[in-house]
């Protein structure tokens, strides 16, 4: 899908972005400012800033891209990721506004007073901002590649730097705008589509979405290969095309017998109209009909499988550093309360979209089952299904729309990574050193993005969810409703949680996928560390009972009592 | 309070008559030692009074949490050990689809609404009482 159109909308974006950006400039004078916009922001508007920063790349093509390859087991994504806003209100947003900290190791020291709680606190909050950054970028280098060709590494360093800019030159007051102004951005870019689509679907006739037959390559269609693939063949295929196949030069007519196959990077294979489309070994070979049904991934556990993935969306929203810092600019518990009501209902209107294309590549984008670029399938899906320049404005609204996505995320963790760094770490003071620390921000995940493997966008996005649930949930939700936490117990709670599903997460990510029995505990490690954080925490903090840190009484009035009281010790709010 | 068929020549005489009226929002004259600064001060009383508002809004959060995500999370139990109910089908779409993709949302909305509507009605009472001791 190479189009002009796509690289103008892209670049619309950016430069919008930066133009929001500067506009916040004007405004954010100090410290204060370039922090939390001096709390001066309306549950509207910081709503949709959370809704623009909270729907990463993962929101945007990781969805539908799972979808499109694994049937509904994988709408437990956009569920989760609604439902954890539900917990974090339940439990969590009013206190953590009321604390009255900046990042989520200020919360640490103000329930604790504690130094060495505040370090570990930090630590997980860099590493969940990082491994939330890498997914990221990895997306915007895939959006930069299917639209214009570029090799992956330009979308990564293009979004580095148009928010490495933005951050530095504004802080949060900017990025407050610019996310609001994301949000309503991507919701238009995945919707106004959506409607096309499905009026395209009902003009083609509206053919059974969850037919009894394998996905088939509508006409005929050419698929080139960017990477080494290795693919299953389920009947007897004829093709024609250039490259290397199963190691043997191939120039013109060929056929694919039944059985597994690997294909060379840059070969070019054109497959006949009808033809049963060959899948790659990650995703299982189904019908429409079983594809549609839950629980037929082929996992091996599948049930530990989806309660994993449902206990680290649930609780792991609260712990994701860039959501946390965005409470700080209500101006009250209360509004932090409505804020995240109307985030709420701003998600589940987005998250309505993603399902459609997912069933739509069914029919219409099935060679990316070949390929194995599945998170492709919202960016080719408007040019496939309707024909001419409408479908490559489509196509260009729905680029703009992911490069968005990519931007607001990376925006509002950059901006709370560089506080966590600047505050906690190098401990520089003053917007310099926070600047300082937006620069080194972004460099290690920029770095990493040239190592890891292939990943899908979704399942890198699970496994930050699935630490900040191991780790940061249990610190909140304890420190906040028990007051018998002890400094020990918060610090080994986290470790408990934390480090196992770290190494478990790391392990996935530089391994790849695997075929032992044990990999699905690897890569959906939430089921059994966040149960573990809990427990240690709570369990340790019993044993320890003359840890409780001084004054945890008075913390308690300020985590909970409403402002309107005038009480003295919500004074320094 | 002059009864209309008052005798002439005899002055009104005065009468005390009690005027109740509801309590009002309006502040009264304040306590010698207002709920607010038991609370300040950490003393036993501020103690109960803080005690009792976390433990309303704790058991509100966790029972909301508790009964939609519990509910919710359910499903996949369900879809395990009935799969005919995953392969119904209702409005033209398979009803796992129907849940996941659709109605949840709405429910995690009422759901948040509830919450906040208790939650401050509950800030509210406590707000209420500290402020009449």
């Amino acid at each position: 899908m190479s189009s002009g159109y796509g690289i103008v909308a892209v670049l619309v974006v950016a430069v919008g972005t930066m133009l929001v950006g500067t506009y916040g400039l004007r405004i954010s004078r100090t410290t204060s400012d370039f922090f939390v916009a001096s709390r001066t922001v309306s549950p509207w508007w910081n709503a949709s800033a959370i809704g623009g920063e909270y729907l990463s790349a993962a929101s945007f093509v990781g969805i539908a891209g799972l979808i499109f390859a694994h049937g509904p087991d994988m709408l437990w994504f956009p569920v989760g990721y609604t439902a954890g806003y539900l917990v974090l209100l339940a439990l969590v947003a009013a206190p953590l506004r009321r604390s009255g900290a900046y990042t989520l190791p200020d919360f640490a020291e103000a329930r604790f007073a504690s130094p060495s709680v505040r370090a570990v606190a930090s630590v997980f909050a860099l590493a969940i901002g990082w491994l939330y950054l890498l997914p990221q970028l990895q997306g915007a280098g895939l959006t930069l590649n299917t639209v214009t060709g570029a090799p992956n590494w330009v979308g990564a360093l293009v979004v580095a730097v148009v928010v490495t800019t933005n951050v530095i030159s504004g802080g949060m007051r900017s990025i407050t705008f610019v996310q609001a102004f994301q949000y309503w951005l991507k919701l238009t870019a995945i919707a106004v589509p959506v409607v096309f689509l499905v009026l395209a679907w009902h003009a083609h006739g509206a053919r059974d979405l969850t037919g009894p037959q394998f996905p088939e390559f509508p006409k005929q269609t050419t698929v080139t290969f960017d990477s080494d693939t290795k693919f299953q063949v389920s009947e007897y295929t004829p093709y024609t095309g250039s490259g290397l196949v199963d190691g043997q030069r191939v120039d013109g007519d060929a056929e694919l017998t039944t059985g597994d196959h690997i294909v060379a990077a840059g070969s070019r294979l054109t497959f006949p109209e009808g033809a049963i489309v060959p899948h790659v070994l990650s995703i299982p070979s189904n019908t429409n009909d079983v594809w549609a049904l839950p629980m037929r991934g082929g996992e091996r556990f599948p049930l530990y499988a989806v309660y994993s993935l449902i206990i680290a969306t649930f609780l792991g929203t609260m712990g994701l550093p860039h959501v946390i810092v965005r409470f700080y600019t209500n101006p009250n518990g209360r509004a932090a309360r409505r804020t995240t009501l109307i985030v709420l209902g701003l998600l589940g209107v987005f998250y309505l979209m993603p399902p459609i294309y997912g069933a739509l590549g069914r029919l219409y984008t099935p060679e990316l089952l070949m390929t194995g670029d599945t998170d492709a399938v919202v960016l080719v899906l408007p040019s496939r299904m309707i024909d001419g320049l409408g479908g490559q404005l489509l196509g260009a609204l729905v680029a703009g729309g992911a490069f968005a996505a990519f931007l607001s995320t990376s925006s509002g963790l950059m901006v709370s990574l560089a506080g966590v760094l600047s505050r906690d770490v190098l401990r520089f003071r003053g917007v310099r050193g926070f600047r300082l620390s937006t620069v080194l921000a972004v460099l290690v995940p920029l770095g990493m993005t040239l190592l890891v493997g292939r990943v899908p966008v979704a399942d890198m996005v699970g496994l930050a969810f699935a630490v900040a649930a191991s780790s940061l949930c249990p610190l909140l939700v304890l420190g906040i409703w028990s007051n018998r936490i002890t400094t020990v117990g918060a610090v080994a709670g986290m470790l408990a949680g934390g480090l196992p599903a770290l190494v478990a997460g790391m392990v996935t990510i530089s391994a790849g996928g695997g075929g032992a029995w044990y990999h699905v505990f690897l890569t959906r490690p939430a089921a059994w560390t966040v149960p573990l954080g809990f427990v240690v925490m709570y369990v340790v903090s019993l044993l320890t009972p003359r840890k409780v840190p001084p004054g945890v009484n008075h913390v308690m009035v300020r985590l909970h009592a409403p402002e309107n009281l005038g009480l003295r010790s919500q004074d320094r709010l | 309070m002059t009864s209309p068929q008052r005798p002439p020549n005899q002055r009104p005489h005065t009468q005390r008559v009690v005027v109740t009226s509801p309590r009002t929002r309006a502040p009264r004259a304040p306590r010698p030692y207002p709920a607010s600064r038991e609370i300040d001060e950490q003393s036993e009383l501020g103690a109960v009074y803080m005690r009792s508002l976390i433990r309303t809004q704790r058991r509100l959060g966790l029972l909301l949490c508790a009964v939609v995500c519990g509910s919710v999370a359910a499903l996949p139990l369900v879809f395990t050990l009935a799969p005919s109910v995953a392969a119904q089908r209702l409005l033209g779409l398979p009803l796992p689809w129907l849940l996941l993709g659709v109605l949840v949302f709405p429910v995690f909305v009422l759901a948040g609404w509830f919450y906040v509507r208790q939650a401050e009605r509950s800030e509210r009472e406590f707000a209420e009482l500290v402020e009449r001791s």
